[in-house]
């Protein structure tokens, strides 16, 4: 790190909250944005020479506070506000604006800032593109290059946001109860959004591996909004127990290594072990939802050292809760594996079976029972079950696993089906 | 004597570190470490994990009151710690200089001597 890399540190950590008070004080998200980026500009020279402010934050809202009004004023033609060099020996405003943060307000500020990223009305896509500029303040640069875009098509997207979100009304009264929860729920889904992005693309790609560090921070911001939230807990829990994988989920062509081939040693200790805290954490509340059961549910394979340890009954109970939770034939072709590991591939199949409608374009379901097929020795069933999955492949990582399981059949003579055997 | 020296910093901001400066700067803290061990001086050294993974107890009239998070919201959080037998406090403050020149954020070490030390069985 360079000397001064504290500041791009601290503006960073400072982003959101100092963002949010500046959206409410301009009502205005590019306002705020330019705002906070003259005050960053301005910590920049001034920070080096007089030291940190005691308060970045407070400092960082003062200071973009009144260059937007600076701005404003030059548009007016009239007198500008004395310089940063003195404002920021006016401890006495920064202290009157700390003590306004620390009262409920940045809470609802913060939210508020997140909610506007995934208002309804946009695309998933146009979502991650928004929270990734505006509250993460990434480059637009690395966003694009994450995304697989030009720079070009990045900012229009976020143009196109931006327009859409000006278009309907930012909601500035605070919400209550009902209303902060139900944008808490959004919220934690636009975040795991913008984890799956990085998290389905592979990690051999590190620009896929930012967005799920991204995700992971923004995570942790909405933790320390809601620190009582089982299900944030969760949130985090699972994007950290996920993540703490990813140098073990693709060997060095880029092809997918199933968890069960894994090298556990490359596993994140530390991050496992944050991630086990805030699973166990959660479940003290019981108040079980989707992303605490999925969080245990990785909790159970990151507490295994040996695959052969992983405790496959616990898992196959924790999917039962979450086929109550959140009922869906993903979730219970999920559980079929589990089953199929604890009870053997014939219950796994039988679990299956009625799904076969619903999933019939689904990758993983194909693939699925193409293995569970090939256990019970049914090679002409397991090929016709991999040949279908290989046409629904979403990326060539996918295409390539299966492949692998073709060509190991096509290399041994077919057998005959297991009941034929015995 | 020994001390113990408490690292405090703001954890948003070292959150913001990417997993290589991460590393360069647990590397440099390791050769500091090594420094102090190479004197025999150097105890057990540990690093904590966020606050948000922290759980707190407070003392009540009937059950503890058991909270989701650390003892209080502060801008900058406890992060870690050294244990070191120096000879004085100036030898402890070499030591936290050392520490805070590796380390390039911002925040500080706080040197506090022990009062009481159990020896760990954990190696």
């Amino acid at each position: 790190m360079v000397d001064n890399a504290w500041i791009a540190a601290a503006l960073i950590a400072a982003r959101p909250q100092a963002l949010s008070a500046l959206l409410r004080y301009f009502r205005n998200l590019d306002a705020a944005e330019e705002a906070f980026q003259e005050a960053s500009l301005r910590a920049v020279r001034t920070w080096p020479v007089k030291g940190p402010p005691r308060d970045t934050v407070a400092w960082l809202i003062f200071v973009g506070r009144n260059s937007g009004i600076d701005a404003v004023r030059k548009t007016r033609r009239n007198v500008a506000l004395p310089s940063e060099e003195h404002l920021s020996d006016l401890d006495d405003a920064e202290v009157d604006i700390a003590e306004r943060l620390d009262g409920a307000h940045y809470r609802d500020d913060i939210l508020r800032l997140l909610f506007v990223c995934c208002h309804p009305d946009l695309p998933a896509n146009q979502q991650i593109a928004l929270a990734l500029r505006v509250v993460a303040g990434l480059p637009l640069r690395q966003i694009a290059r994450a995304f697989l875009v030009s720079e070009v098509a990045m900012e229009q997207r976020i143009t196109r946001a931006k327009a859409r979100i000006a278009a309907n009304n930012v909601p500035f009264d605070p919400p209550d109860e009902e209303g902060r929860l139900e944008r808490l729920g959004v919220v934690a889904m636009m975040i795991y959004l913008v984890f799956n992005e990085g998290y389905s693309r592979g990690h051999s790609d590190p620009d896929a591996a930012l967005l799920c560090d991204e995700a992971i921070r923004l995570g942790r911001l909405l933790q320390h909004l809601f620190p009582s939230e089982p299900e944030v807990m969760g949130l985090v829990a699972l994007m950290l127990l996920q993540h703490a994988r990813h140098r073990a989920r693709t060997d060095a062509e880029g092809q997918i290594v199933l968890l069960e081939d894994q090298d556990r040693t490359l596993w994140d200790g530390p991050m496992l072990a944050e991630g086990r805290a805030l699973v166990e954490k959660a479940l003290r509340h019981q108040e079980p939802g989707t992303y605490q059961v999925q969080a245990a549910i990785a909790a159970q394979h990151a507490r295994a050292k040996r695959a052969e340890d992983t405790d496959w009954g616990a898992i196959d109970r924790l999917y039962q809760t979450l086929e109550v939770i959140q009922p869906s034939p993903v979730v219970t072709l999920n559980r079929a594996v589990a089953v199929s590991k604890a009870y053997g591939p014939e219950a796994a199949l039988a679990l299956i079976a009625p799904l076969g409608d619903r999933l019939d374009s689904y990758f993983h379901y194909h693939g699925v029972r193409g293995g569970l097929l090939l256990q019970l020795g049914n090679t002409s069933g397991a090929r016709e079950a991999f040949n279908r999955a290989i046409a629904l492949a979403g990326s060539p990582a996918e295409a390539a696993h299966i492949r692998l399981h073709l060509d190991r059949l096509a290399a041994q003579p077919a057998l005959p089906p297991a009941s034929a055997i015995n | 004597m020994l001390y113990a020296v408490l690292c405090y910093n703001d954890e948003n901001a070292v959150a913001t570190w990417s997993k290589e400066e991460d590393d360069a700067c647990m590397a440099r803290l390791g050769q500091v470490e090594d420094g102090m061990k190479a004197k025999g001086k150097m105890g057990p050294v540990a690093r904590l994990l966020p606050t948000t993974s922290a759980t707190t107890l407070r003392k009540t009239s009937g059950e503890p009151l058991i909270i989701d998070g650390p003892f209080a919201e502060t801008k900058e959080q406890f992060l870690g710690f050294y244990l070191a037998d120096c000879d004085s406090l100036d030898e402890a403050i070499a030591f936290a200089k050392e520490l805070i020149k590796a380390n390039p954020s911002g925040g500080g070490y706080e040197i506090r001597p022990v009062g009481i030390f159990h020896p760990s069985e954990l190696g």
